[in-house]
């Protein structure tokens, strides 16, 4: 298939006659030799894989008859491209765990045993029964099913990987709600090991998941029993703490299959003389996750390590701001600037529509009578030309369109084709191409809204394509011209934090050749960060940090600030304006965009005697108290430490991620010093994600004792003496598999404190108008997607201000914003839509309710000579027209959606004898 | 804002269930068929605007008339002094079926009905205030007082050779 003339109109894969197993869909429905990948699919072209009849015994070619764009091509030929780069980012992804690998979970002998991958495509519109989840059995909604987690994962046992694969817990209960909103009446059981819902809201969500009506969470390893011979039913044997084990059977069991390392690892590997890790993913710097051993190549994604979508986002961008860093030196060579000719003024000509019928190969052309509905279209008013086109989207229709606008003289076009999500922008682009204003450019669906949902009804979508043409040329009369804006860019960043989040940033920036102002509030950059002197890994934390401040100071890019306060922020995206106060006196800094990385503070526990007795301390104080060397400490014959302080409770619904891991290093560094000492560690969930897995077990190995506690049976804690005379902190809890009440004497009592918000974030929120999610961390634009960019253009986001974070997991997201200022900073200018709200002052009634409504600090009041109106700042606007629904006078208008457009196009619809007939037919008049 | 206008239609004498809203996202395809459905069914059971409520035509263009003229009103109202903030749709019919509510209701949006109507009444010719009281189903005390308060703004006068009021 020849990609560039490839349209993606899938007619090739209708005519196709080779059915095989859909690998998209996890072969459990069929596919064609030729077909596009998925829907989603970029390139959206078809390919024709190994099962295809010409390629095997060299007869059909079906395809190439049916292709109207001649796309396909059987002589095409292995090509070798040589290309020359400066950098290489390696992005190999990951390998879903195959459960056959172990043949105890009865994957692939018993028909209603799946993965979750499988589960994933049953539960997608677009999957193999269009969203119905059936068994596989008997093609019937399965009432009873059971989730087994860590399949292949937290495993020593032969097949089995050791390390946590970090991001099945969350997509399992994601599974759960969906199926329960699929099947209310659904009974979903989760059988698990700790929850590990330690990412942004996620402990929100499993509570979410946990207490829907028919949702058990069960704490139990399981055994898959035996498969019912006649109703393909499946029996798991798990424990309970009060019954013992039993067995239950299900109607289909799905195993959470965990993440392995890509496939052919080792040969990339070899290719690039990368070193892989034990468990076979890319050994990367443990401080910079997105660097490997070999210079000028780079990771991003799962293959640096199990890693859920949030982080393989940061990590790819901070990816592209380290090539940045290596080739800022040839950034734009093989950029090309377009030039368009001068726009004509038509706005006081009469409409002269012109309206593409496009066949969209055979999408639209085989359901909808395109040559009756463009003889239909001449007919309608302000039309002055109608044609048809195979492909309007085709860069040689596009040509056409061009030409037909100037020849004879249209002044509006209307493209009757597809959704404008995908081809709106070229469109336009075409409409420019021809010296008129992109804006008189309108499109009318007639795949999606039609001939795909009536492909049997062939009249009644030939009809219905009128109808909804006629509308959009209805409103393209209303149209009006509208200019976009190009803003002039400030190529200067300023950083607000001098934490670990904000040095790594500024550096990254300034290395590409930006001033960075960095503003820190305390005396000494670095942050939270002086406080940790060494990472599970065992990294010198210390020396780094020394480091990495040297190199800022040194940088003659990068203006530092410290005692700093930001009295005032305004301006917007690529023209801000702060003023700092600091010793230095109070600087106004003029910059293009701002990095939020304000950081986070420790909670001081109010619980377990914290502050009371002097015995008991917080995780970080006792990790300060361990490198200090205090004999009470490394000489403590027992330590307890207590979990989950002042988080994953009503007040801080939300996992502190971090503690887990601090306090078994601190645990394994005290074992190390003293293997005498006894260390009990009091969890709820141990949340030792990735590699980080295997210090947990190595904890466990050389006899750290870990000890449950449920919420609503917290630790106690008293002074008292041991049974020897010495005077220790009683710890007292029930246990649960010993199932008696425990006594712990202890030297020592440690409390994980949740790591809180900084002290700073509400105000830094208020001056640079970004928003808070509830648990008080700033949010993020798209919590999956646009991990370190605001709702706010040209301001961004990483470090513990977004969430609590590791080191390594914070330098990526620094590099990740890096990546993202630099897309802002290397152009000159950032261009604002013209569809904006505009105010009728004469309407406005000074009620606000517009400037409530916006999300984007967009609006609001000025005096004017009519008294105090909203005013709209255009650059700010975002075009969402949320403020036309809550004006009460209609005052406010989106431009390119005004009303008198869209009631224009309603008016179209249908006329007003029509509307009354339809009516009194319903009423029964 | 649609139970105000839930209650809105209500108050002057429409069937409430006359008006829907349905929250449905954008991918809901079946849901908004349904809703649509059992409304439709819900509409032909109810018949024409009026007929099952018993209203005369005229007067309920006349009340529907002057809520269309209030309506930028209705919506500062309930922008300015009803809006609440409730988590679900429960709590939210809770409220509006409130005292509390009701109260605000006729201090706030009754009253200023009873006057819209009143005086679109008057445009056409005058009244007494026992005609116009039954015209539009208040109570003779309540127009007297409406008409007291329009008087002295000096939107309607008496005509004392009639005994009727009139637009000023």
């Amino acid at each position: 298939v020849i990609e560039d003339k490839c349209t993606g109109c899938a007619v090739c894969a209708e005519y196709c006659p080779v059915q095989y197993p859909d690998q998209f869909n996890q072969e459990i429905s069929k596919n064609k030799a030729i077909h596009i990948y998925f829907s989603q699919a970029i390139p959206l072209v078809s390919y024709i894989d190994e099962s295809c009849l010409y390629l095997k015994d060299k007869v059909c070619t079906a395809c190439v008859a049916v292709c109207q764009n001649d796309a396909i091509d059987f002589n095409q030929q292995e090509e070798k491209i040589e290309i020359k780069v400066g950098a290489v980012i390696l992005s190999p992804g990951l390998e879903p765990y195959d459960p056959k690998l172990r043949d105890d979970y009865g994957y692939e002998k018993f028909e209603n045993v799946i993965t979750s991958m499988d589960y994933e495509r049953l539960l997608s519109s677009t999957g193999p029964y269009e969203g119905e989840v059936l068994r596989a059995s008997d093609k019937k909604h399965p009432q009873k099913i059971a989730w087994i987690q860590c399949v292949g994962s937290r495993q020593v046992t032969e097949g089995g990987n050791s390390y946590c694969s970090a991001v099945c817990c969350t997509y399992t209960q994601k599974q759960v709600i969906l199926t329960k909103d699929h099947y209310p009446e659904a009974e979903c059981t989760v059988f698990h090991n700790d929850i590990r819902s330690y990412g942004k809201d996620f402990e929100r969500y499993y509570e979410r998941a946990e207490n829907l009506p028919g949702v058990r969470f069960i704490r139990s390893y399981v055994s898959i029993g035996k498969e019912n011979p006649e109703t393909k039913n499946v029996s798991i044997r798990y424990s309970t703490s009060d019954d013992g084990v039993k067995e239950e059977e299900f109607d289909m069991v799905v195993l959470s299959v965990g993440l392995n390392p890509p496939v052919n690892v080792q040969s990339l590997a070899e290719k690039y003389g990368l070193e892989l890790n034990t468990h076979n993913f890319c050994q990367v710097d443990p401080l910079n996750p997105i660097e490997t051993n070999v210079p000028g190549i780079f990771v991003s994604g799962a293959f640096q390590g199990p890693a859920d979508i949030p982080e393989s986002v940061f990590s790819a961008s901070g990816a592209g701001s380290k090539c940045g860093e290596l080739l800022d030196f040839r950034r734009g060579n093989l950029a090309k600037e377009r030039l368009y000719p001068p726009e004509e003024d038509v706005s006081q000509q009469e409409p002269r529509v012109g309206v593409f019928v496009c066949h969209c190969g055979a999408n639209i052309g085989r359901v909808v009578d395109v040559p009756s509905t463009v003889e239909y279209c001449k007919t309608l008013p302000n039309v002055v030309h109608a044609q048809d086109q195979i492909f309007a989207c085709a860069t040689n229709s596009a040509k056409e369109i061009t030409d037909t606008i100037k020849e004879k003289g249209l002044n509006r076009v209307v493209v009757a084709a597809c959704s404008p999500r995908t081809l709106e922008p070229l469109f336009r682009d075409t409409l420019r191409e021809a010296g008129i204003n992109q804006y008189y450019f309108e499109m009318a669906n007639i795949r999606e809204h039609n001939s795909w949902v009536h492909s049997k009804e062939k009249e009644e979508a030939t009809e219905k394509a009128k109808d909804i043409i006629r509308m959009s040329v209805a409103r393209a009369c209303h149209l009006e011209s509208l200019q976009e804006f190009e803003l002039p860019v400030n190529k200067v960043a300023l950083v607000v934090g001098g934490g670990l989040a904000g040095l790594n940033t500024a550096l990254s920036i300034a290395n590409q050749g930006h001033e960075v102002y960095l503003v820190e509030k305390e005396q000494d950059l670095g942050g939270m960060v002086r406080k940790i002197h060494t990472t599970l890994e065992g990294l010198d934390v210390q020396a780094y940090l020394a480091d990495l401040i040297a190199k800022v100071y040194k940088h003659p890019l990068i203006h530092v600030y410290t005692d700093a306060t930001i009295q005032e922020a305004a301006g917007y995206v690529g023209n801000f304006i702060t003023k700092v106060k600091s010793p230095k006196g109070i600087a106004k800094i003029e910059h293009g965009a701002a990095v939020i990385a304000t950081g986070a503070d420790l909670s001081t526990p109010t619980e377990y005697l914290y502050g009371e007795d002097d015995r008991v301390m917080t995780h970080l104080e006792l990790e300060e108290q361990i490198v200090k060397g205090n004999e009470k400490v490394t000489g403590a014959e027992s330590i307890v430490m207590i979990q989950c302080v002042g988080c994953r409770n009503e007040d801080r619904n939300y996992c502190s991620r971090v503690c887990c891991s601090e306090s078994i290093k601190n645990a394994l560094t005290l074992k190390e010093k003293n293997p005498q000492m006894d260390i009990y560690i009091l969890f709820r969930d141990i949340r030792t994600y990735g590699f980080k897995e295997d210090y947990y077990r190595e904890a466990a190995g050389k006899g750290v004792r870990f000890i449950r506690y449920e919420p609503q049976a917290q630790p106690e804690v008293e002074a008292g003496e041991s049974d020897d005379g010495r005077s220790v902190l009683k710890v007292t809890l029930p246990d649960y598999i010993l199932g008696k009440k425990l006594e712990i004497d202890a030297d020592i009592i440690a409390l994980a404190a949740a790591v809180i918000p900084s002290s700073t974030t509400e105000e830094v929120a208020g001056l640079f108008k970004v928003t808070l999610s509830p648990d008080g961390f700033f949010k993020e634009a798209h919590v999956k997607l646009r991990p370190v960019e605001f709702g706010t253009d040209g301001v961004y986001l990483c470090g513990t201000a977004h969430y609590p974070k590791f080191i390594s997991e914070t330098i990526s997201q620094a590099y990740g914003a890096a990546g993202r200022v630099l897309t802002l900073l290397s152009h000159d200018t950032v261009t604002a839509s013209g569809s904006v709200c505009e105010i009728d002052e004469n309407k406005c009634l000074s009620c606000g309710a517009c400037i409530s409504a916006c999300m984007y600090g967009a609006l609001s009041f000025q005096e004017t000579p009519l008294g105090r109106k909203a005013v709209v700042n255009p650059v700010l606007c975002k075009g969402d027209g949320l403020c036309n629904t809550k004006c009460p006078t209609g005052a406010i208008q989106l431009k390119h959606f005004a009303d008198k457009g869209l009631l224009s196009e309603i008016d179209a619809a249908f006329s007003e004898e029509e509307i009354k007939k339809q009516i009194d037919m319903l009423v029964g008049v | 804002m649609a139970l105000l206008y839930k209650k809105i239609l209500g108050h002057i004498g429409l069937n409430p269930e006359r008006l829907k809203i349905e929250f449905m996202s954008g991918s809901e395809g079946n849901v908004y068929v349904d809703a649509v459905n059992n409304f439709v069914e819900k509409i032909k059971e109810l018949g024409p605007l009026g007929e099952s409520e018993e209203l005369d035509r005229e007067v309920l263009n006349l009340k529907l008339k002057a809520v269309k003229d209030l309506n930028f009103y209705f919506r500062l109202v309930e922008n300015e002094r009803l809006r609440v903030h409730f988590d679900t749709k429960e709590e939210y019919e809770k409220f509006y079926a409130s005292a509390e509510l009701q109260r605000l209701f006729s201090e706030l949006i009754a009253d200023k009905l009873a006057i819209s109507e009143i005086m679109l009444l008057l445009r056409e010719k005058p009244f007494t205030t026992g005609e116009i009281s039954k015209i539009l189903g208040l109570t003779p005390s309540e127009t007297s007082r409406h008409l007291n308060s329009t008087a002295r703004q000096g939107l309607v006068r008496y005509e004392g050779s009639q005994w009727r009021f009139a637009f000023a």
